[in-house]
C-alpha cells in the first residue's frame, strides 16, 4: 500500500501527532497538557506558513 | 564551581531503583505508550501508542526507507538511533524487509522522516514513562 501526502498535508499530520506527545510528556495535568499541545501546534502550522510564505519571497 | 556541582551531588536524594523504573522503559520502548499502560496511564498510553504507530505507518506507507546499524556514514547512523526508537516497529519493519525506500515517489523521503520522528518520540515517551515510574511526575 503507498500513501503520497501533499507538502501541506504530511506537515499536518506530522504536527499533530507530534503535539500530541509533546503534550503529553511535557506537561503535568491533563488541562496544561491540553493546552500545550494545542499550542505546539499552532506553532508548528505557524512555522509551516511562515516558511511558505519566506520561500515565495526568495523565489520572488 | 566544581565545588558546588559536587556538593548538589551529594545532597541530592538517590532515586530508588525500583522495578517499575526498569520495566516500564523497557516496555515502552518495545510498544509505544505501554510504559504508561502498565502504570495505568491508559489515556496518555493511548494516545502516545496511537500517534507513534501512526507517524511509523504512514511513514512507511509513504515508501520511507530505514536505517541500519552499520550505515557507515555518520547521517545514516543517526538515522539509525532515531529509528531504533520505535522498538517493536523497527524491528518488525526491518526483520520483513520493509521499509527499503522507493525514489521514484517524491513523498518517500518524508516517510522516511515520519519513521525517524517516531522513534525520537518514543524516545520522549520512554523518558516520561521513566519519571512517572520514579515518582517525579504523576
Amino acid at each position: 500500500m503507498t500513501i503520497t501526502l501533499n507538502h501541506f498535508s504530511a506537515a499536518l499530520v506530522f504536527a499533530l501527532f507530534a503535539s500530541i506527545v509533546f503534550g503529553i510528556t511535557h506537561r503535568d495535568n491533563t488541562r496544561d497538557m491540553v493546552k500545550y499541545g494545542l499550542y505546539c501546534f499552532a506553532l508548528f502550522l505557524g512555522g509551516v506558513f511562515v516558511a511558505g510564505w519566506a520561500m515565495w519571497l526568495l523565489r520572488r | 564551581m566544581a565545588n558546588s556541582t559536587t556538593e548538589k551531588a551529594k545532597a541530592a536524594p538517590a532515586e530508588p531503583v525500583s522495578l517499575m523504573s526498569v520495566l516500564a522503559p523497557a516496555v515502552g520502548w518495545l510498544i509505544p505508550g505501554a510504559g504508561h499502560m502498565i502504570q495505568k496511564r491508559w489515556i496518555r498510553g493511548l494516545l502516545l501508542f496511537v500517534s507513534i504507530v501512526t507517524l511509523f505507518l504512514l511513514g512507511l506507507a509513504m515508501q520511507g526507507r530505514i536505517y541500519k546499524a552499520n550505515g557507515g556514514d555518520i547521517l545514516d547512523i543517526l538515522g539509525f538511533v532515531g529509528d531504533v526508537g520505535a522498538g517493536a516497529l523497527y524491528i518488525i519493519t526491518f526483520a520483513m524487509d520493509w521499509g527499503q525506500g522507493a525514489i521514484a515517489f517524491a513523498t518517500a523521503d518524508y516517510g522516511t522522516k515520519f519513521m525517524i520522528v517516531a522513534g525520537l518520540l518514543n524516545f520522549i515517551a520512554i523518558a516520561d514513562a521513566y519519571h512517572i515510574a520514579i515518582g517525579k511526575k504523576q
